[in-house]
């Protein structure tokens, strides 16, 4: 029955009032970060000889499942207590594309943004020409410099150079890997102790994998960001996408190549189903036996390993001349304008971020590759790898892995490529046609960039 | 005694006072926006030219030109061209079929309306999942009938219609509740004169029913195909505007173009295209409204 | 007649039978959300294993739970959507009685500037106002989400037709009796336009429960985000795959409240959006 109307108007009225008290609240606490924040972090309440605290805000968005946000709030408790001049309150700020954009956009807009965030590797060249990042130069020279820099993996380095300084460091990065069923792999005679070398063993592999009707040699989806699992091929056959941050070599003969050899895959090697794979099914396929090879992010073996009920191998990505990979995933920056104490601290949490332990543990629960050596060398790594020996392969392929696609104005370049790789594997297009489109329509808004 | 009976309010102030907090949030939400899209959109303002510098007409000319914007306003009108008229007219069948006396009327109201209450973003959300290939319902049900399993979302021919079909079934049962109210409005006499004539179910239907429910018809076609050029959620969630451009329409291309391309001049003259499409088309249906009324 | 029936009666038959069958396809995607919200995680989906899995559980929305924050979203919903209804009551009410009531220089001009928000809609004027939220520095408040909507033109227009349809008569009444405005307005005219407040009300509130555009681009983090974002956000875990029981289950604690509620207050439901017209 409905509520008698004066009760139910005065309880409108209650409940509004009350929502307008509460959204005044909350819309004072964002707006105002520094001084409330202290209290969601640390539990210890300011003593009155103590300097003022220096209270970060930390941006990180969430590519992955999985109780992240109390992963990292047990990082950030450490860190608070081995920092006790230092809060740091975490936002968890959605995916990186909308990380990316609160963040240019506060800036655009004249507000305060984060002091710290995690964002693409490849929002680079963005965050630089929006004015929103800071350079680590002098941070990088006092913790060593070089020496310092030597124990991060170079592959992952790669999207934080620009301009001759250094303006990130890794911290959740990942690269492409090839699952394989070693069961099925066994069945067909092939050697399952490795993955295959090159695209031909591959596409040779595939075809005694499949079966019609039933199981697929290999799927590679081309959904969502189709550049990256399109990257392997160029790179497998020695050529990246691009060279500089306003120069990418779309219609070069070997990426025209490289994309050809994707799109014979389903067309005329008939390994693959055709059209546009998702990405999100490619897990699920893998583990049900529809596919005995999948491309996939290395982050994914620690979902798959508990769903598959066979032996998986985890091998390389290849293109004609061998193993290639682009990097991807996320780095850790430190925003322009903010003060310079909070500059320092957010550099402490920084280099905590990407210390070796923390990488260690950080790649054990979530799958990202660890972003410095040292971390595989921790005992709780070397204890984990020795029970899942497959997550030491990502890090081992690192050595022939190279720089995502990056450039201004990312986002656009981006879509260029992976709308020709889309084209080209729908039969819209030829590949070379393709990417000869896509190489004019980014010249035509990289030609607005000098570097 | 106050005798405030004859005067007229025309130098109180609280009318005026009455309207203000109603017109000041209007005219901050509505209508300076409106006045600003249409102004930002004369401007170069992205990430290569962050200083904004008047173009004129630039970012129209440079819209007509770009093959991906022209689909993107094929797309739409495809989109809005198929889901109005399919929606209403399966609206208007089910309407007459739920009027009749029927067992477990309840049940099938429910069936056909509660996509309406959901959000579009949990609907597209259910339906990513049925369209999965291998095990989504929708190919393991055309699987019974001998169809391979397709890839609804992954190839451009048929990602569209897969959208459309989320489309029309969220918005089918809640025009069927109009339909239900305006059938129930109708005058008995009328087609108890029309049955005793010997009129077919058929041209009953067509010669009497239809018209009778014109104006339900227009004003849910109005509804739908305002909607329609919003459509948003179903492809941020569904296809991200893919596969090649297949599934983008106007208001997620203006979303994207603003937050992840950062192109503000852009986006406000797509932003000024849509608002302009949506008036032509209010005012189109305004003026044959009025026609059809004075001819009546 | 009797030769009329029976021709008529197969083909209702048929209809019917297609009718039921219609009804069942309409049900059956929330059907098999609700059962794969129940498929155990680790057992991969399957065309044989379409269900609910061998041991249905519950384990799913235990870790969507854990994983984001829901009841946050339930709360920032509810405050967003009561907060908004609460201020248009008020403002349309007030605009409403000024349209109906008085005779003010202007007033066509005025009502009609209100009007025109029913022309453009919200969703085309977001590049302008997520800068005009920018410059208040009110983004990732709730408050930046409820703002555009506090004047309602539609409301007003309601309001404004309903209260017309108040006799004079009451009015001189009450003028007689020494009653100001508000108590007229309280007293007379009111009470009366309860059906269609409450219609307009319902309306206004599964609108703005179900937005999603609009607190997409001014929210950023649970502080604001209600659960349509939060589902998406949800939803987009990228770099792993689609894990269906967690984002079914995920679904299910987005909808199943309303479907609930919906079930019990069907019939008011049913009444109200045929007499508000208007999403």
């Amino acid at each position: 029955m409905i509520m008698p109307s004066r009760a139910r108007s005065v309880a409108t009225a209650l409940v509004g009032t009350l929502a307008l008290v509460l959204s005044a609240c909350s819309a004072a606490a964002p707006a105002a970060p520094s001084a409330s924040s202290a209290a969601a972090g640390s539990a210890a309440p300011a003593v009155s000889a103590a300097p003022p605290k220096v209270a970060l805000t930390f941006y990180f968005p969430v590519a992955v499942p999985g109780p992240i946000t109390k992963i990292i709030d047990g990082y950030i408790a450490k860190f608070e207590a081995a920092n006790p001049g230092i809060t740091v309150k975490p936002v968890l700020s959605g995916g990186y594309p909308d990380t990316l954009t609160k963040i240019q956009t506060t800036i655009k807009g004249g507000g305060t943004p984060p002091d710290v965030a995690v964002l693409l590797s490849t929002d680079l060249y963005s965050l630089v020409d929006s004015g929103a990042i800071a350079p680590l130069d002098d941070e990088v020279k006092a913790a060593g410099g070089d020496t310092y820099l030597a124990d991060f993996y170079p592959a992952f380095l790669a999207n934080s150079r620009y301009q001759g300084h250094i303006w990130s460091l890794p911290f959740q990065r990942s690269t492409p890997v090839l699952f394989y069923n070693k069961d099925m792999f066994a069945a067909a005679g092939i050697d399952a102790t490795t993955g295959p070398a090159n695209y031909q063993q591959m596409v040779d592999d595939a075809r005694k994998l499949t079966k019609p009707g039933t199981t697929w040699g290999l799927e590679i989806s081309s959904d969502g960001i189709p550049y990256w699992l399109f990257q392997p091929f160029a790179i497998g056959n020695g050529t990246n996408v691009f060279t500089a941050a306003n120069k990418v070599t779309f219609d070069s003969p070997k990426v025209v190549q490289a994309l050809q050899d994707f799109v014979d895959l389903p067309s005329k090697d008939k390994v693959m189903p055709s059209g546009i794979l998702q990405w999100a099914n490619m897990p699920n396929d893998f583990v049900n036996g529809k596919a005995a090879m999948i491309w996939h992010s290395s982050g994914s073996l620690a979902s798959i390993l508990a769903q598959a009920k066979f032996k998986v191998g985890v091998g390389y990505t290849v293109g004609r001349v061998g193993y290639g990979a682009p990097t991807g995933g996320g780095n850790m920056y430190v925003l322009k304008g903010i003060p310079a104490d909070h500059k320092a601290a957010a550099w402490k949490f920084m280099q905590f971020m990407s210390s070796a332990d923390i990488q260690a543990d950080w790649s054990i629960h979530t799958g990202y590759i660890a972003a410095r050596k040292s971390a595989y060398d921790t005992a709780a790594m070397k204890d984990y790898v020795a029970k899942t020996p497959q997550a030491a392969v990502a890090p081992n392929g690192l050595q022939y892995a190279k720089a995502e696609l990056a450039t201004h104005d990312n986002a656009q370049v981006q879509k260029a490529l992976g709308d020709a790789v889309q084209a080209a594997l729908t039969g819209k297009s030829t590949p070379a046609a393709a990417l000869q489109a896509a190489q004019q329509q980014a010249d035509k808004i990289l030609s607005a960039f000098k570097d | 005694m106050r005798r405030h009976r004859q005067r007229p309010s025309r130098t109180s102030a609280l009318p005026y006072a009455l309207v203000l907090p109603t017109l000041a949030f209007v005219a901050a939400f509505t209508l300076w926006p409106s006045v600003r899209v249409v102004f930002d959109s004369l401007f170069t303002q992205n990430q290569a030219v962050q200083t904004p510098v008047f173009t004129g007409v630039g970012n129209y000319a440079s819209l007509l030109h770009d093959a991906g914007f022209r689909q993107v306003i094929v797309n739409t009108l495809f989109y809005a061209g198929v889901t109005v008229p399919v929606s209403v007219v399966l609206a208007l069948l089910l309407g007459l079929e739920l009027d009749r006396p029927l067992r477990a009327v309840g049940l099938h109201r429910l069936a056909f309306f509660h996509p309406t209450i959901l959000p579009m973003v949990s609907a597209a959300t259910i339906w990513l999942f049925m369209y999965a290939p291998g095990y989504g319902l929708v190919n393991v049900f055309l699987g019974n009938f001998g169809v391979g399993s397709q890839n609804w979302l992954g190839d451009p021919q048929l990602a569209l219609p897969a959208l459309m079909v989320v489309g029309i079934w969220k918005q089918t049962g809640y025009f069927m509740l109009f339909y239900l109210a305006g059938l129930q409005g109708l005058p008995r006499e009328v087609f108890d004169a029309a049955h005793i004539d010997g009129a077919s179910r058929l041209q009953t239907l067509r010669y009497l029913t239809v018209p009778l429910l014109r104006g339900t018809t227009l004003f849910v076609t109005t509804i739908a195909v305002v909607d329609a050029f919003q459509t948003v959620d179903q492809i941020y969630i569904m296809t991200g505007g893919g596969p090649t451009n297949a599934t983008s329409m106007l208001l997620f291309d203006v979303w994207q173009t603003l937050f992840s391309f950062l192109d503000i001049g852009r986006a406000s003259a797509m932003s000024v295209i849509l608002i302009v499409a949506l008036l032509v088309f209010s005012i189109a249906n305004f003026a044959s409204v009025e026609r059809r009324a004075t001819d009546e | 007649m009797s030769s009329r029936r029976r021709p008529r009666s197969l083909l209702a038959w048929v209809g019917g039978i297609a009718f039921s069958a219609a009804g069942l396809a309409w049900a059956i995607p929330m059907i098999w959300t609700l059962a794969v919200s129940l498929h155990p995680a680790d057992e991969p989906l399957s065309a044989s294993n379409l269900w609910a899995g061998s041991h249905p559980t519950l384990d799913n929305y235990r870790q969507a739970f854990d994983i984001a924050p829901f009841a946050r979203y339930y709360l920032n919903t509810i405050l967003i959507v009561a907060g908004i209804l609460c201020v248009q009551l008020v403002t349309i009410t007030l605009a409403g009685y000024a349209f109906a009531r008085y005779r003010f220089p202007f007033q066509n001009v005025l009502l009609f500037l209100i009007l025109a928000q029913l022309m453009v809609p919200s969703s085309a004027l977001i590049v302008p106002n997520y800068t005009t939220v920018r410059q208040l520095h009110l983004f990732d408040t709730l408050l930046a989400v409820m703002l555009p909507y506090f004047g309602s033109a539609f409301g007003v227009f309601l309001v404004r037709q309903t209260f017309k349809t108040v006799p004079r008569a009451l009015d001189d009444a009450a003028r007689v009796d020494g009653a100001g405005w508000i108590r007229t307005l309280w007293h007379v005219y009111l009470p009366p336009a309860r059906p269609a407040l409450i219609a307009f009300a319902i309306s206004s509130i599964s609108f703005h429960w179900n937005d999603f555009l609009w607190p997409l681009v001014v929210t950023n983090s649970e502080a604001s985000r209600p659960l349509t974002v939060g589902l998406a956000v949800f939803t987009q875990l990228g770099e792993i795959g689609a894990q269906w029981p967690l984002v079914t289950a995920g679904t299910v604690i987005v909808v199943g409240p309303l479907l609930v509620l919906f079930l019990i207050f069907q019939r008011q439901f049913v009444d109200s959006f045929l007499h508000s017209g208007l999403k």
